[in-house]
């Protein structure tokens, strides 16, 4: 049963990287042009459900030790917490700041605090898309 | 020119998707509709590359790479349904 899945399981160890880095490239495209938290989230739980698919649960799950109702917490505690930051200041909920600061290595940088609830939105859907599916495909009836 | 020639490569795709998606429904077999999903998603990126020739623009190269990504993804979940019947395996055989 191992031995039949050769091409599937050589192609998955190279595509899987592939698609990590194209969610990747969309998470952090979301500023500008077309991307964000949403689609990067569904392009990294598709990249992990292929893994899911290609070889199996068991292995996958000790490979990548995610607990996945603790990464959607952390994601809207994240999100909610960006929201939080105005309020301090006396500014409506979800008010965002931006700047131009000089880093180190990359010059001139846009650092806004859109980025951080951006990252929140993107743990939860890679959280609730894998729950999901793996809640269905475990299910035994 | 060129126009006429995108033109008329866009009919004769959108024919091709149309009897694809005819195959999709009706398809006698399994195999049939895993077959005609796989080469519609592939006769969609394509389209969307002729209009973005059209529109001489770059602007959906990002909706063919996640188009891409998730037929392919789609195709190799429904060959493993057919070859085994269970998508996500358990444990190691």
């Amino acid at each position: 049963m191992n031995r039949q899945r050769l091409i599937l399981h050589s192609m998955t160890k190279v595509v899987s990287f592939i698609i990590l880095s194209f969610s990747i490239f969309l998470f952090f495209a979301g500023h500008n042009e077309p991307g964000g938290g949403f689609i990067g989230g569904l392009m990294t739980a598709s990249a992990l459900l292929l893994l899911y698919v290609s070889f199996d649960i068991q292995t996958i799950r000790r490979v990548i030790p995610f607990d996945y109702v603790k990464m959607i917490a952390v994601g809207l505690l994240l999100a909610i917490g960006t929201g939080l930051i105005g309020m301090l200041f006396g500014l409506p909920f979800l008010t965002q700041f931006d700047d131009y600061f000089q880093l180190p290595i990359l010059g001139e940088t846009h650092l806004a605090t859109a980025l951080p609830f951006d990252l929140g939105i993107y743990l939860v859907v890679i959280g609730v898309a894998l729950l999901v599916i793996l809640t269905i495909a475990e299910d035994d009836s | 020119m060129l126009d006429t020639v995108f033109l008329i490569t866009l009919f004769v795709m959108a024919v091709a998707m149309l009897a694809l998606f005819y195959r999709a429904i009706k398809g006698p077999t399994m195999s049939d509709r895993i077959v005609a999903l796989d080469t519609l998603g592939i006769s969609l990126i394509g389209f969307i590359g002729i209009v973005m020739m059209i529109q001489d623009t770059l602007a959906y190269s990002d909706v063919m790479l996640v188009l891409a990504i998730l037929a392919f993804i789609g195709s190799i979940a429904l060959a493993k349904f057919v070859e085994g019947g269970v998508v996500l395996d358990r444990t190691r055989d």
